[in-house]
């Protein structure tokens, strides 16, 4: 008999019927309390003695608008650097990831300049490698120095190169050996086992933590501002000076969330789809 | 010539002698079965003969080249030999033709329309034609094993070695590799296998191996050594078996 032809048991009709009050009184409670913690939010703030110079020191809609050509042109600055150095410190951090999976006595120096590679990078602060690199390197007026965007860029790739090497060595490790020996039966050469069977497995299984330090990325670009080029929220403490108005900041705050969002459901969509394939499989 | 020879192999894993002065021959067309307790050294001595391990001593001979000479390119060697594991090893990632086709394509640099027209023969052959652009993940175990002895023959291999094929598989779907290992067997494939399966050893296999300590410790036809051993640790082992109604 189909399970379309078969009539459920009164045990079973009361059951559903339980099943469907509580889930009834679920929305109900969780509609109603946030409902009352809204309303309390609300009225705290707007009934703060502070409240009304903070909307204007901090949310006045004409100083956001004669400020947003600036931010925005700072944003677009962020946009390019984002997708330039998330693009670089992929392929470093990969490249540092296979140079440590290499065996052999010849591999030794390579190893260990990509183990500290890694070690160095990730304990050094940004700021520290953007303030070398931006200002310290142009202090030897070598011949064909990069202009400072360049620079500061390097600095990032340099800095997220170093986690993202850890995600991506990760990754690989976590392919069982057992598909190593497989492919090693084949004939597969050690460079064909991993471009054609351990590196496809691993970057899919390690997309959504790359991910989420592409999305720490987006935030920290704005860092080279420290060495000049104007970004969305340097552009905003210019426009703070001018009016003594901190509206453009929160303007640039909500222009960085927009901006994240897309990367960050992009993100939620990836780990999910490889959590259900996961346990699919 | 012989296809396979191993002589005096030693391996050693954590101060365990796994594999302890092993001789093995293995003549062209034959079909050995290894049988023996887990921890008797059936799966090393198949991953030492595929250069999987490194030996500690011994030599091993394929078609009279001695491929445990250091110098020699493990590569080319594996090329030569076909392996399937018990946990079929299939690559995930990959559809079941792009599976079987990758060694034909990466490692012998065949057009991606041959590769794919042979792998489509083989798998129409055992009956999985169907199952060609599925993922590992969508089949039985007995299907992905099958899959898996196709990408193994997909190399045109000299020899098979098969380590216990079976024994990740639910009891039905046990028939089904079985059957394709006969079919193996009657196109004349050299075959050794590792195999808990007694009865199948005893209908497909030349030459019964029993081996314990890491050193085969009786060797012959099928019907000697499961029907009238000499030696009394394969009575042991044996009368083990038939306890547990797998004989």
């Amino acid at each position: 008999m189909s399970l379309l032809e078969h009539t459920p048991s009164a045990a079973q009709l009361r059951r559903t019927a339980y099943r469907r009050r509580q889930t009834v009184r679920s929305v109900l409670v969780a509609a109603s309390s946030t409902a009352a913690l809204g309303t309390l939010l609300v009225l705290a703030v707007t009934g703060a003695p502070g409240w009304d110079r903070v909307r204007e020191s901090f949310l006045d809609p004409s100083i956001a608008r004669d400020a947003l050509p600036a931010v925005l042109a700072g944003l677009w600055l962020n946009v390019r650097l984002l997708v330039c150095c998330a693009a670089g410190a992929l392929l470093l951090g990969l490249l540092i990831a296979l140079l440590r999976t290499l065996r052999g006595p010849v591999f030794f120096p390579v190893r260990a300049l990509a183990a500290g590679y890694t070690y160095t990078f990730r304990g050094l602060p940004l700021i520290i490698v953007l303030y070398v690199l931006t200002l310290g390197v142009p202090g030897l007026r070598l011949q064909g120095m990069p202009p400072v965007l360049v620079l500061g860029g390097l600095a990032l790739v340099l800095t997220y190169g170093g986690y993202l090497a850890e995600v991506f060595r990760a990754g690989i490790e976590s392919i069982h050996p057992s598909q190593l020996a497989a492919a090693r039966s084949l004939g597969l050469t050690y460079r064909q086992t991993m471009r054609h069977v351990v590196l496809p497995q691993a970057v899919r299984r390690v997309a959504p933590p790359l991910l989420n330090d592409v999305v720490a990325l987006q935030k920290d670009v704005g860092l080279v501002s420290l060495a000049g080029p104007i970004d969305a929220v340097r552009a905003a403490q210019i426009a703070t000076a001018e009016t003594f108005n901190y509206t453009p900041y929160i303007l640039a705050g909500v222009l960085f969330v927009l901006l994240a969002i897309p990367l960050i459901a992009v993100t939620d969509w990836v780990t999910l789809r490889s959590a259900r394939r996961q346990s699919g499989g | 010539m012989p296809v396979l020879t191993c002589r005096g192999l030693r391996k050693e894993f954590g101060g365990h002698m796994v594999l302890d002065g092993l001789d093995l021959t293995v003549d062209e067309h034959q079909v050995v079965a290894l049988i023996g307790a887990s921890g008797s050294g059936k799966s090393t001595l198949l991953r030492c003969v595929n250069l999987l391990e490194e030996l500690d001593d011994g030599s091993i001979e394929l078609d009279g080249e001695e491929i445990s000479d250091p110098r020699v390119d493990p590569d080319l060697v594996r090329r030569r030999i076909g392996m399937v594991f018990q946990s079929y090893n299939l690559f995930p990632h990959l559809t079941v033709l792009e599976n079987i086709t990758l060694a034909p394509r990466r490692v012998h640099r065949r057009a991606r329309a041959e590769a794919d027209a042979q792998a489509r023969e083989l798998l129409d052959r055992v009956g999985l034609g169907a199952k060609a652009d599925a993922y590992p993940d969508r089949l039985s175990g007995g299907q992905q094993q099958r899959v898996a002895i196709v990408r193994a023959l997909a190399n045109s291999p000299r020899l098979m070695l098969l380590d216990e094929v079976t024994s990740a598989l639910d009891p039905e779907l046990v028939g089904e590799v079985l059957t394709m290992i006969r079919d193996l067997k009657a196109d004349g494939m050299t075959m050794v296998l590792a195999t808990h399966e007694m009865g199948f050893a005893r209908e497909v296999a030349d030459q019964v191996c029993f081996l314990d300590g890491g050193r085969v410790v009786e060797a012959g036809p099928p019907a000697q050594v499961l029907g009238e051993p000499t030696q009394p640790r394969t009575r042991q082992f044996l009368s083990r078996i038939i306890e547990a109604g797998r004989l």
